[in-house]
């Protein structure tokens, strides 16, 4: 297996961009990565994409061929594939893409993460992402994704080892590195009782613990570490990218104040990359709703069981602050969360901090970082450490 | 029309709570399965339907708020983890109960309800919802 090197990122503004189609902005966020790497675009030999629900959302299947086409790639009739796997369908893109380089099947691959969410209705939108957690047992029976996160919340708090402050507390991190990331959707730095406050959507989570609906896509543009040098001066190294699984449905699991599949996951890619939890200095985490920062941080063995949400509270997660600075992109909440993109926007922006292009959110020093990438209720997890050169 | 049969093939779980329970290890599941994850090549041909109990306690709840549009009728609406007296987790609405006096550990039973339907002209669905045992 050949080690691998990030040469290239590049990504799209968030937001609701009515004036954007899918393929627009999965061409632009794919020539930025590629132009960041200092290729031309024909050294590419391989396409990944991640993308949870294009057929629902604009009815456009065949999501692989479509990217490939427009990004021009087609024209050399390169591979292209399509990876879905829920919210952690761009975090499973990437795995793939790296997987392809390791093995040398591929040389220079192109991994990009794309979703375009607003041109449906709210309500059809909540529909579709509901239907990654079980749609016979769980949907089926009147339940939505944001209730379920809302009963790990319930639980937690009932069991004592989160606050409902220091649960709000997530989205106010997320929010206070969104107002230092110019392609954050939300530019805006929020008060805990915005979050407390804001209008009911499951209860105990409101509208302020929930990651917005949002238009988006990134790309990251990978080859083997030894051949990096060739194209820029400016990559990371792979240390380790690891998958887990858990039950679709969260009812099947005997506990769920934890995310089995987070836990057996960080646990091999710590090995893989020779390295502890202590060692990673910045994280992008699966924000999708507030709760679920306080599992990631416990899960990953960042922090204990009991401790995830007093961190977050105190604002030891900011960057700067203590010792591990938590989703200085802004996070799902505040850069935004179009689906199938924000796997690989994490790595992206995990890409910028250790090669020290992250401006006012640049975190000093760091040698290691992680991203994790959630489907559902945790069925699905991806992690990647990424080591600076 | 294909709706019906994947509403039909489900009746037994969505009206009964007929699960399987494994007859190798015991381990009881809902919704069924073909084969146990515990026991697996040693399990296979060996699951036996099994109905899980209808009373158990409220193991965590939610209040939803923002609905999809087939269920939207009912904002707000309560939905629970029910851990059953076989000591199976099962999820569902619950019904005929207080928004705010929602507990848990309360007990409750699954009763028979509509779920919802599909348009005006369409199927209606019913399946398991769970009340407060008074
Ligand atoms: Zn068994």
């Amino acid at each position: 297996m050949r080690d691998v090197a990030i040469i290239g990122v590049g990504a799209t503004k968030f937001g609701e961009l009515w004036d954007r189609s899918f393929r627009s902005i999965g061409i632009e966020a794919g020539m930025k990565a590629i132009e960041d790497a200092n290729l031309s675009g024909s050294e590419i030999d391989g396409l990944f994409i991640g993308n949870m629900s294009a057929g629902r959302f604009i009815n456009q299947q065949h999501i692989n061929a479509l990217i490939a086409d427009y990004s021009g790639m087609a024209t050399h009739n390169i591979p292209a594939t399509r990876v879905e796997a829920g919210g952690a369908s761009g975090g499973v893109a990437f795995g793939q893409a790296v997987m392809a380089v390791a093995s040398g099947i591929h040389d220079t691959v192109l991994v990009g993460g794309a979703e375009k969410m607003t041109d449906l209705d709210d309500t059809s939108i909540n529909t579709i992402m509901d239907a990654t957690a079980d749609a016979e047992w769980e949907a089926g029976m009147g339940l939505t994704l944001a209730s379920l996160y809302a009963m790990i919340a319930r639980r937690v708090m009932y069991e004592g080892t989160a606050t409902r402050d220091e649960i709000a507390s997530v989205a106010v991190n997320s929010h206070f590195h969104g107002a230092l990331n110019p392609a954050a959707q939300f530019r805006k730095e929020i008060v805990l009782e915005a979050v407390t406050r804001s209008g009911p959507v499951a209860d105990p989570l409101g509208m302020f613990d929930c990651a917005p609906i949002t238009d988006g896509a990134a790309a990251v543009v990978l080859c083997p570490l030894e051949e990096a040098k060739k194209h820029t001066d400016s990559y990371v190294k792979v240390s380790a990218i690891a998958q887990g699984s858990d039950t679709l449905a969260l009812f099947q699991r005997p506990d769920i104040t934890r995310f089995g599949a987070t836990v057996a996951a960080s646990k091999r890619a710590y090995e893989i990359a020779g390295i502890t939890a202590a060692d990673i200095s910045v994280a992008e985490i699966h924000d999708d709703f507030s709760i679920a920062g306080i599992l990631a941080l416990q899960d990953l063995g960042l922090y204990k069981k009991g401790e995830a949400g007093k961190a977050f509270l105190s604002g030891e997660t900011r960057v700067g602050a203590g010792k591990v600075a938590i989703n200085t992109s802004g996070g799902l909440k505040a850069r935004g969360y179009p689906i199938g993109a924000s796997g690989v926007a994490q790595i992206a922006e995990i890409t910028d901090q250790l090669r020290g292009k992250a401006d006012k959110r640049q975190v000093a020093n760091a040698r290691y970082g992680l991203a994790q990438s959630v489907g559902g209720t945790g069925s699905t997890v991806a992690v990647s450490i990424m080591e600076a050169i | 029309m294909s709706k019906v049969a994947r509403a039909w093939r489900e009746y037994p779980g969505k009206y009964n709570l007929e699960g399987t329970k494994c007859g190798n290890c015991g381990t009881i599941f809902f919704p069924r399965r073909d084969f146990c994850p515990k026991c697996r090549r040693e399990g296979i041909g060996k699951m036996q339907k099994h109905r899980v109990q209808r009373e158990g306690e409220i193991f965590t709840f939610s209040v939803i708020y923002e609905a999809p549009a087939c269920n939207s009728f009912l904002k707000p609406y309560a939905v629970a983890m029910v851990k059953t007296k076989d000591g199976v987790l099962v999820s569902g609405q619950l019904v005929d109960i207080e928004l705010d006096k929602i507990a848990i550990g309360m007990p409750v039973r699954a009763v028979l309800r509509k779920l919802d339907e599909d348009g005006a002209s369409g199927i209606i669905h019913y399946g398991f919802k769970f009340v407060p045992i008074k």
